[in-house]
């Protein structure tokens, strides 16, 4: 069977496509097959959590789909695009340009100011200096983090060294943003600030794809992919309203 | 309901109308607002048993409404409540007795079922989830009482992933 190697497979409409997607990790000679098919579609604009325990090859999935690894065999098309057999050097310009990607425990340099930090992205992507640094005001005000433009990663509480970690990867306006276990590493309050600026960019039509074992930051994804294995085992599109009124009730009962 | 309402009246005395009040400002949206009838009847029960003392006041243009009081009794059942832990059983579970039975009757798939329950509980986690949004932040009450559901939720769904691990 020909495969159309430049628009994808299926409707011309997804953002991200994933075939067959396999990979194995090789230490001391053992191997641990992480990844064990995955076949998705995520539409633009979607926001997709992916859950399992810890080992169901959630982070490798993302990494796979943020070509920060490479599968074994499957194909990845990006926006229609076909991004799996790109060669390392495209890759890197690809995903500055078209993922973002935030991790557990921020990744910003510690020696540069939150405004280097996340401007660093957008001028190594080739953008007008001028223009990079207006994009990064929008994006401190929009994340409450005017005034912090000189401040060092180390003097920020962990919450807002996510939200930097955030503006870096959404300087560019990448068509998907990955974010892999964004609130591990963080409070309740830094955990809910987060999760409140996902929310907020998803509702601006952000795609999104979170990876994450706390059911809690799942359920704020408007569709959940349960890995087990390596495997998909469920996905779930919630069909909203869900029955909001006094759902406390449904867990706890306080009066007889 | 019963406590609940004996020590509503612990504070003073108050009329049925008040007592619903009360409740419902306590937990805010977080849970179900009690039933102005139930409430009735259990005050008329615990007026029964001497817990509480009512008392007809009038009103002007309207009918009399019957205004409670905490007796002797009723102050010592109140304050025995609170004496005594709380030993009910943390979870009653009557998924996980599917689960156990499913391989023995042949009548349901165990992965299928823990499927449709972890949707049923991210569902429920997804209320509440929007119900803590839509909660004001400032009722701590209703806010850890969510917040307490959510903590039971995540039990039950790393419950479930062991039942997966275990049982596939």
């Amino acid at each position: 069977m020909r495969r159309n190697e430049t628009s994808g497979e299926g409707t011309p409409g997804d953002m991200l496509v994933v075939e067959g997607l396999v990979k194995t990790h090789r230490t001391d000679g053992t191997e641990v097959r992480a990844v064990r098919g995955v076949d998705l579609r995520i539409c633009p604009g979607e926001f997709v959590a992916v859950t399992g325990p810890s080992g169901a090859g959630k982070s490798t999935l993302l990494h796979l789909l943020g070509g920060l690894e490479r599968p074994d065999s499957g194909r990845i098309w990006l926006g229609g695009r076909r991004v799996d057999i790109l060669s390392e050097a495209r890759w890197a310009a690809l995903r500055r340009r078209e993922v973002g990607v935030v991790f557990q425990f921020f990744n910003l340099v510690s020696t540069l100011t939150v405004a280097d930090n996340i401007e660093l992205p957008g001028l190594l992507a080739g953008h007008p200096p001028r223009r990079v640094r207006e994009r990064r005001r929008e994006l401190l005000t929009e994340l409450g983090l005017e005034g912090k433009e000189d401040s060092t990663p180390a003097e920020l509480a962990g919450g807002e060294q996510q939200r930097v970690a955030l503006a870096r990867a959404l300087i560019n306006r990448p068509a998907v943003l990955l974010a892999d276990e964004p609130t591990g590493s963080l409070d309740s309050k830094g955990t809910r600030e987060v999760l409140r600026m996902l929310s907020g960019y998803h509702q601006r039509g952000q795609t999104i794809v979170l990876v994450t074992h706390d059911a809690n930051v799942a359920s704020t994804a408007d569709r959940v992919v349960t890995l087990h294995d390596g495997e998909i085992a469920d996905d779930i599109s919630f069909t909203d309203p869900p029955p909001t009124g006094q759902a406390a009730a449904h867990v706890v009962r306080l009066l007889g | 309901m019963r406590l609940a309402l004996l020590a509503l009246l612990a504070k003073g005395p108050a009329h049925g109308y008040e007592l619903k009040q009360a409740l419902e400002s306590l937990f805010g949206s977080a849970y179900p607002q009690p039933n102005i009838g139930q409430i009735y009847v259990t005050l008329t029960r615990l007026e029964k048993s001497g817990l509480i003392q009512g008392e007809d006041v009038a009103q002007s243009g309207r009918p009399n409404k019957r205004t409670y009081t905490l007796t002797e009794a009723g102050h010592e059942a109140v304050a025995a409540w609170f004496e005594e832990t709380s030993d009910e059983p943390r979870v009653r579970d009557e998924f996980f007795m599917k689960l156990a039975l499913a391989p023995l009757t042949g009548a349901a798939d165990q992965v299928g079922l823990i499927n449709r329950q972890r949707r049923h509980y991210l569902n429920l986690m997804r209320s509440m989830t929007r119900l803590a949004a839509a909660e004001d932040r400032d009722n701590k009450v209703a806010q850890l009482l969510i917040e307490g559901a959510m903590l039971h939720l995540q039990a039950d769904l790393d419950w479930l992933e062991r039942c997966q691990e275990e049982l596939e």
